[in-house]
Order: C-alpha cells, then structure tokens, then sequence
C-alpha cells in the first residue's frame, strides 16, 4: 500500500528550489557584472 | 552580425536590453507562477502537483537552450572569429547549468509523488544528468583553457560542438526508448495539453526566457567589462616599466 503524501509539500519545495534558484542567479549576475564594471571604470581613471 | 561584433555597440545595446528582458521577464514569470499556483485548475489523475510543470518545463528548455547557445557561439567563434563569441558561450554556461540543475530537482520533487520514487536510471533523466556534468566540464575547461590557451578558447569551442550531441538524445529520449517520464505534451503546432495549463505553461516559458536572455546579456557586460579592465591594467604596468 502507497502511504499517503501531501502534494502540496512538494509543489511548494519544488517552487522554493526554482525561484530561489532563479533569483540568486540574478541577484548573482547583477552584482557581479556591477563589479566588473566598477573596476574597469577604476581602471580607465587610475 | 559582425555589425555586433564591436564591443561597444554590443553595450550600447545591452544597456536597455538587459534590464528590459530582466525586469518583464520576471514580472511575466512571476505572474505565470502565481496563476499556475493559484488559478489554474489541479489535473484529474496528478492532482495538485501538476503545478510543478509551470518551473519543470521551462528549467528542461532553458537547460537544453543553454547548451545550444554554446553550440551556436562555439560554431560562430570557430568559423568566423566572432570577438563577442566567446563571450557569449561563457555567458551561457552557468545560467544553463542552474535551469538543468532546477529542471532535474524540481522533476525529482514530481516524481516522488506521481511515480513513487526520487529517481530512475531512464534515457530522459539520465540524458538530463548527463548535460549537467556536461555544463560542469565545459567550465572548468573553458577556466583552464584562459591560462593554457591564451584565451584562444578552441578547446571548449569543439567541446560546446561535440555536447550538443545530447540535446536531440535528451529531446528524443522518451521516444526512442521505454521511459517512466512522459513523451513530449507540446510538439510544434499542436499541444496534448488543455488551454487550462497550456496558457500558464508558455506565459512561464516566456518569462524564465527573458530572465535567461538578461542574466546572459548580464554576464557578457561583466566578461567584457573583467576583460577591458585587464587589458588596461596589463598596459599601464608595461608602460611603467618601460619608463621605469
């Protein structure tokens, strides 16, 4: 016999794990392309 | 296209179109989630984790997408020397290797319920695996090939060529073989799937495209940006030991 699972735990950890995801690589991307982009301006002026 | 290959009509474009695909991809993800949270109706034999395809499908494409816009841009930097090529590959990989990843944890959390186990050995998953550790080598060998290479990037270039092999076998997989996934619901032109969960479906493929679109576009400006500061960095050391 199946025990029974609640479906609703794995449509909400599935969504944790996707958005999560999704945001921490923009946030990620953002921040490091801002980086770069200040150094090569503090290298253009040094 | 080599009208793109400058490097400042490059930013000049990415400078809008970044934070345009980034920011209406995401209100256009986020609001297709809520709908297929919220809104759309449970399926009659799945039940509420049919829910778990508006993340699951568009992570599987965008991991497969991924890897042919290596495929496309190690083709582009074989054949014609592209300068942005290169460029572009890098900047495909690591947003391509976390939808794999999210497609394959998320297709996990699926499967627990509806098949009663986290994972099988069958062509689909083991194909989706596969381009994972095929993303993870072609990172490390693009990052080696910067210090051996000279940044000529040929290696990960054949590399990116020869992976794309497994995007077919991957598509294909539930085809060709016995499989516990599923075969394919949307083919070109026609869908097995009702309007109920095909509207959400592609309005969250839509979204994660242009969240994908603007990270990659993200990452070129900083590839290029780490590149221009080295180079100057490199000069201005050479010319102060010329002067020195």
């Amino acid at each position: 016999m199946r025990e029974a699972m609640d479906p609703w735990t794995f449509v909400v950890a599935a969504y944790v794990v996707g958005v999560g995801a999704t945001l921490a690589m923009v946030v990620w991307a953002l921040l490091s392309m801002r980086r770069a982009e200040k150094r090569r301006d503090s290298a253009r002026n040094r | 296209m080599h009208g793109f290959a400058n490097p400042a009509r490059f930013l000049r474009i990415a400078r809008w179109l970044m934070p345009l695909c980034m920011g209406t991809g995401l209100v256009v993800a986020f609001a297709a989630l809520g709908w297929g949270l919220f809104v759309a109706p449970a399926e009659r034999l799945q039940g509420e984790t049919v829910r778990i395809v508006y993340l699951h499908v568009p992570a599987a494409w965008l991991g497969m997408a991924g890897w042919m816009g290596i495929a496309g841009a190690s083709f582009t930097e074989l054949v014609w020397r592209h300068p942005l090529a290169a460029i572009a590959a890098k900047a495909c990989a690591v947003p391509g290797a976390v939808f794999t990843a999210v497609c394959l944890l998320t297709g996990s959390l699926w499967g627990r319920p509806a098949w009663g186990t986290w994972w099988v050995w069958d062509g689909r998953l083991t194909s989706m695996l596969v381009l994972l550790f095929l993303y993870f080598g072609w990172m490390a060998l693009s990052q080696a090939s910067e210090v051996a290479d000279g940044g000529q990037n040929r290696a990960p270039a054949i590399f990116g060529l020869v992976g794309a092999v497994n995007v077919p076998i991957i598509h294909y997989s539930v085809i060709w073989w016995n499989s516990q996934h599923q075969p394919p619901s949307i083919t070109v032109g026609k869908s097995a799937m009702s309007g109920d969960f095909l509207v959400p479906l592609l309005a969250a493929m839509l979204g994660f495209t242009l969240i994908f679109a603007g990270v990659v576009l993200a990452r070129m400006r900083a590839i290029l940006a780490e590149q221009q500061a080295e180079a100057r960095l490199r000069r201005k050391a050479r010319a102060e030991v010329e002067a020195f």
